[in-house]
């Protein structure tokens, strides 16, 4: 290849690169900009592309009826799905990386087979379901359907991250008389602990995003995603867009959070 | 405690779950969907399929996958292959790229309702452009094409992310020996893409195009967020069943249509995607 050829594919390969940070920021960068400007400003036309930096969208969002009841019930039937996934799932995700037994491979096939299915769509007889147990249209019942999502996600995680910690550490904690479980909590905790924590950070963007289920299981104690979806047709465009905003703000610290585990997770978790 | 039962009893709450929470519910909901009044029938499905909106709902449905998902496929790569080779500000690209995969259906939606609605910054630019003095409404009954290019867009937008994971994930277990082999041998670039990564990125193919084209067949907040009534997919559906209809035989049908639709394309892919015996790794 001549000089001249490699700097034009350098460039080339720059300006993709370049082009594709473009297009997944400025659709963030202009829904930023309706949020930080005033409802009028939202409403007219045409558009500034640069913020006012006001307010009054994030306090109508915040004074309208019923939402920040709805941002509360999201953040707690997420906390409930993020403890119970973990809490169920990490056990079977060390068991998975520990063990051979019987049955092993039946069981991670039913793991990823969930995979295959749209879940969401269980949300449907769990209604008349919850009905009959007495958990309609509660943030506990909401929870359980939730955990049910993160839970194929929470074993696969913590499978591998288990299995990128030898099995040498806890070997010589047994032979300097600890016992299994006092070798775990000793040895693999402090160094799981960070993996399992963005496992469970994982756990709860998945339940603070869903829309389908979360609109099929409340009625009353409605998510922040069911509330904003039941009144898509009537709210004006302000508080769309400060909605939208509030969903996306956790999702994005979130991300950073587990950004070094993202690719860790699917490396492993897919064979 | 014998050792030996400590595997099943660490998988059993998961089990236990599953079961509860993801067999059990597919039982009830065939039941629902099959049975009319105590005994078994198709009526469900035969008083949804006749509803003049299923075959709109389907026709859209399949057709939004069909569009979005190779775009997806062909973005991922190309965006997976240019972060491999990246030395400086690799980790920043990635999380930029991988953002839209924090960012749940709704709000998307809602992000890219900011640009196509009457005031939005698409109209906005075409008038500072010259291209246009007054807003036009772009998501209207009469203008279907922006309908779905809307939701087409904002659906990539939103979904390549998830691809993407997988891909570069995948790509980072190939050895590099092989592509210096490769290029030893005299393969171009292109050549050892098609030749050496495709082929041993077969297995997260797999996995990303199953996932991706199950979540297309689920797509829902996007829809009703850019679209609302005008266009239907089967999701939107099953929930107007369920709720404005107060049919939750109806629903559970279209529901079992949904997971049929998921099942087949999902066998379709693992057969076409296999990864012969011998090359598992």
């Amino acid at each position: 290849m001549s000089g001249d050829m490699r700097l034009a594919s350098r460039y080339l390969y720059g300006a993709t690169i370049a082009l594709l940070t473009i297009w997944v920021l400025v659709p963030l960068g202009l829904l930023l900009i309706n949020t930080l400007s005033s409802p009028e400003a939202v409403n007219a036309f045409p558009k500034r592309f640069w913020p006012e930096f006001d307010l009054g969208s994030l306090r109508f969002f915040a004074g309208f009826d019923g939402m920040i009841d709805a941002l509360f019930n999201s953040i707690w039937v997420a906390g409930l799905t993020m403890v119970l996934s973990i809490l169920i799932g990490a056990p079977a995700g060390y068991a998975l990386s520990r063990f051979d037994f019987p049955g092993k491979e039946t069981f991670r096939l039913l793991v990823l087979l969930t995979r295959a299915f749209p879940l969401p769509l269980l949300a449907l007889p769990m209604a008349i379901a919850f009905i009959r147990l007495g958990i309609d249209d509660t943030i506990f019942g909401l929870g359980l359907v939730h955990t049910m999502l993160a839970l194929p996600f929470a074993v696969l995680i913590t499978f591998s991250l288990f299995s990128g910690i030898p099995i040498e550490l806890e070997e010589a904690a047994w032979t300097l008389g600890c016992t299994r479980f006092g070798a775990f909590c000793r040895v693999v905790l402090p160094l799981i602990l960070p993996g399992i924590t963005a496992s469970a950070i994982f756990a709860f963007v998945i339940s603070w995003n869903e829309v389908f289920a979360a609109a099929v299981l409340t009625i009353e104690n409605r998510t922040l995603t069911a509330f904003l979806l039941q009144n898509l047709d009537t709210s004006p465009l302000h508080l769309k867009f400060a909605g939208g905003f509030i969903l996306v703000v956790p999702a994005l610290v979130f991300i950073f959070a587990v950004r070094k585990y993202l690719f860790a997770m699917w490396g492993i978790a897919n064979r | 405690m014998r050792p030996h039962l400590l595997p099943w009893l660490l998988i059993l709450p998961v089990t236990v779950f599953l079961g509860v929470f993801f067999l059990a519910p597919f039982v009830m909901v065939a039941k629902q969907a099959f049975v009319v009044d105590g005994v078994f029938s198709l009526g469900h499905f035969a008083q949804v399929a006749s509803h003049w909106k299923f075959p709109i709902a389907l026709k859209n449905t399949l057709l939004l996958a069909l569009a979005v998902v190779p775009v997806q496929l062909a973005l991922a790569l190309l965006m997976a292959t240019l972060v491999t080779k990246m030395r400086k500000g690799r980790d920043l690209v990635l999380y930029i790229w991988t953002i839209p995969l924090g960012i749940s259906d709704l709000a998307a939606g809602i992000i890219w309702l900011a640009i196509f609605e009457q005031s939005g910054f698409l109209n906005s630019m075409l008038v500072a452009l010259g291209l246009g003095e007054t807003p036009s409404v772009l998501l209207s009954y009469q203008s279907p094409g922006m309908v779905f290019l809307a939701i087409a867009l904002a659906e990539i937008w939103r979904a390549t992310a998830i691809m993407l994971v997988i891909l570069v994930a995948g790509i980072g277990l190939i050895p590099k020996e092989y592509h210096e082999a490769a290029s030893v041998f005299g393969a171009s670039p292109w050549q050892r893409f098609l030749r050496v990564t495709l082929p041993l990125l077969r297995p997260s193919l797999q996995t990303a195009l199953v996932l991706r084209v199950i979540l297309a067949f689920e797509v829902f907040a996007v829809v009703v967020a850019l679209g609302g009534s005008l266009f239907p997919v089967l999701m939107s559906e099953t929930y107007a069943y369920q709720f404005e209809l107060l049919d939750s035989g109806g629903a559970a049908a279209i529901a079992l249509v949904i997971l049929g639709i998921s099942v087949a394309f999902t066998l379709v892919i693992l057969r076409i995607l296999r990864v012969p015996k011998g090359a598992q790794a």
